[in-house]
């Protein structure tokens, strides 16, 4: 007897319909996308990164494009706490998606803030913690980067929270593997890998910067070998952490390539971005991979990976989503 | 707000543009002057994002019912060149219409539409729906030589004056839009202005509004991600209502249409030191029939 085909991923507690979801900052605030997708059919939607006061964000202009992503900075703009859970959230969640709540913050206080405002609203599935910017307490460029404050920072919310929670780990860090058991050591649900690279966008004719805060981080196509490595890298290290790949999803074929490394879930962010229903084209592109392949779960793709063929030995590939 | 994969009835040339119509039925009814579409690039080539056009006309009845015009620039870029070779019966993914319209004046009938280049293609639809409503028409239209003066001729049937500024003197006057601000202004009568242009003449215009206290409205550009209010990208800082503050609105959203004595023009461009918006609140064109 076979079981039926489904794509409902449980990542340690929280059950999606899809593992597909949409990335932090991408998804709007939930009047965008009415319309526009089935909001039933999408895995979750990250919020954008919320801060515990209001910030009116980065400086204009705020987007370049490039041949294989684009350049952001949007300085995380965002109402703040209180007015996004009176407001956005329930918008948000009104739309018949998931959703998860990325929060921010310059310092402890504050994470753990947001957490306690959080964690007991019944629209917040799930917690992802932004951990990319300064940290004002300890004077640092990267407040996840360092060990000792990703231990502080995830072990606070994760107490805390009732909900799954997932550390967002920086992108262009060393040692991702190491942060990834650091977060999950101090009570991380699972990983989120990675948050976009510090990027700078330019304009050789108009010898000018493209970006109006001068740096921005990188998005899109260009980054899918990078989260390859790192889902990778962390799954084989940390085989039952749930991992959610984040960075160059576009196609289903993207998918299930992060889903071969190990991934739990992706996230789908820049496309969404071009294509309003990309989360839900990705993962009929799964669904296809999964009849294709007679397997009956995302997670069947997990550890199938085998290494390279000699190059001209060509054996039948199963077929592409 | 409609996804179409719209079929490409026809392309021309119009100057130093190429206009192109789409069949696009179910965008084309719900299309106001002043909204745009987000048209996706073709795939296997270094695009990620889709690209912004105003919409030029939108034809609900008659023989085009139906149809959607928009005016690409093809000296931009990738985008508006490989838009600008797209020929008839080739489909393009287009999501539209997008971002708040024109309103109308209700009570107010003199109105002054000035543009450069591009720019007068929304405006050209706002003047037909303005006329309809019985409006007198004004319009200043410039560009840097004849070929970008926009559809000079075809102005004349909308408009009870039409003024053409050029920066070589080709066409028209030599100079720029602003140069015929003032007297366009007195000569028509004019109690409303609509203004699109390249951001710093926009400036100069909702300065010479605000001194004249005649209420404006200004479509602007500013970089967009999405086209629809996911990434917020595409912000411009526009004064609170009571002044107080500013926050960073999606042009894509919250515009591209903005009362520009709202806008902190200093704060958006850049090149000033920021000054704290006017505290006397210049009067806003009251609602007609139209958007928002
Ligand atoms: C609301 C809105 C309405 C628009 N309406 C029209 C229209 O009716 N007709 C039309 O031809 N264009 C219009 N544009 C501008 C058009 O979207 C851009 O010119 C286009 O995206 C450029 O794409 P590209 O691939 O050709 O150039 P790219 O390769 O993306 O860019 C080439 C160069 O142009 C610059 N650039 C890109 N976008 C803009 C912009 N918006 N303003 C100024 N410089 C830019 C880039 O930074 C780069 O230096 C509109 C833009 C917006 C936001
Ligand atoms: C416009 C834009 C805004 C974003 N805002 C956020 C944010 O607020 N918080 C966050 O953690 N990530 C943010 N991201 C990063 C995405 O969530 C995602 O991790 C990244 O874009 C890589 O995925 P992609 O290649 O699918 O876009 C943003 C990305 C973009 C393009």
């Amino acid at each position: 007897m076979t079981a039926a085909r489904s794509l409902v991923v449980d990542l340690g507690g929280i059950v999606l319909p899809t593992p597909v979801m949409i990335a932090a900052g991408c998804g709007g605030t939930g009047r965008e996308l009415v319309g526009l997708v089935d909001l039933r059919r999408v895995g979750a939607i990250v919020s954008r990164t919320i801060t515990v006061t209001e910030r009116v964000g980065a400086d204009m202009p705020r987007i370049a494009e490039s041949p294989a992503g684009i350049v952001w900075e949007t300085g995380l703009q965002n109402p703040g706490l209180d007015p996004f859970v009176s407001g956005e959230l329930l918008r948000l969640a009104r739309g018949g998606a998931r959703i998860v709540v990325s929060i921010g913050g310059g310092s402890l206080e504050e994470y753990v803030h947001m957490t306690s405002v959080l964690q007991g609203r019944p629209e917040v599935a799930a917690i992802e913690i932004h951990l990319s910017g300064r940290d004002d307490e300890l004077d640092r460029d990267v407040l996840g980067a360092h060990p000792d404050r990703l231990n502080e920072i995830v072990g606070a919310v994760a107490r805390m929270s009732l909900v799954p929670v997932f550390a967002k780990l920086p992108g262009g860090c060393d040692d991702v593997v190491g942060l990834a058991r650091t977060a999950v050591r101090a009570g991380a649900t699972g990983v989120t890998l990675l948050a976009s690279p510090p990027a700078l966008g330019l304009d050789a004719t108009r010898e000018r910067l493209r970006i109006g805060t001068v740096s921005g981080w990188l998005s899109g196509p260009a980054l899918k070998p990078i989260t390859l490595r790192a889902v990778f890298d962390v799954a084989q290290a940390l085989p039952d952490v749930p991992v959610i790949a984040s960075g160059g999803v576009r196609t289903g074929e993207d998918a299930v390539e992060c889903l071969l490394a190990g991934a739990w879930a992706v996230q789908v962010g820049t496309a969404t971005l071009t294509d309003p229903a990309a989360a839900v084209t990705v993962a009929q592109g799964i669904v296809r991979r999964l009849n294709a392949a007679g397997l009956t779960s995302p997670a069947g793709l997990r550890g199938r990976l085998r290494p390279p063929e000699p190059t001209g030995a060509e054996s039948h590939p199963v077929s592409t989503p | 707000m409609k996804r179409a994969r719209a079929e490409i009835l026809s392309t021309r040339r119009v100057g130093a543009y190429r206009s192109i119509t789409l069949v696009a039925p179910e965008i084309a009814e719900r299309s106001r002057p002043g909204q745009f579409l987000a048209i996706a690039m073709p795939e296997g080539r270094a695009f990620i994002l889709r690209r912004h056009f105003s919409i030029h006309q939108a034809s609900r009845h008659g023989g085009w019912a139906g149809t959607l015009e928009f005016v690409v620039d093809p000296s931009v870029g990738a985008g508006t060149g490989w838009l600008a070779g797209a020929g008839a019966h080739e489909f393009l993914d287009v999501i539209g219409p997008l971002g708040k319209a024109f309103s109308y004046p209700k009570r107010l009938t003199n109105c002054l539409l000035l543009a450069e280049g591009r720019g007068a293609a929304s405006l050209f639809f706002l003047a037909q729906e303005l006329v309809a409503r019985h409006k007198r028409v004004d319009m200043i239209l410039g560009g840097r030589t004849l070929e970008s003066v926009f559809k000079p001729v075809d102005a004349k049937r909308l408009s009870q004056t039409v003024v053409v500024m050029t920066a070589d003197g080709s066409l028209g006057e030599r100079g720029g839009i602003l140069d015929a601000l003032p007297d366009a202004v007195a000569r028509a009568d004019a109690e409303v202005v609509y203004a699109v242009a390249p951001a710093p003449t926009l400036r100069s215009i909702a300065a010479f509004c605000r001194e004249h206290r005649l209420p404006a409205q200004v479509a602007i550009e500013e970089r967009m991600g999405c086209g629809f209010g996911l990434c917020n990208t595409c912000v411009v800082p526009v004064a609170t209502k009571d002044r107080s503050a500013y926050e960073n609105l999606r042009a894509c959203v919250d515009g591209p249409v903005f009362d520009p004595s709202r806008i902190l023009w200093d704060r958006w461009l850049g090149e000033l030191p920021i000054v704290p918006p006017t505290a006397e609140p210049v009067p806003a064109i009251p609602h007609g029939g139209g958007e928002p």
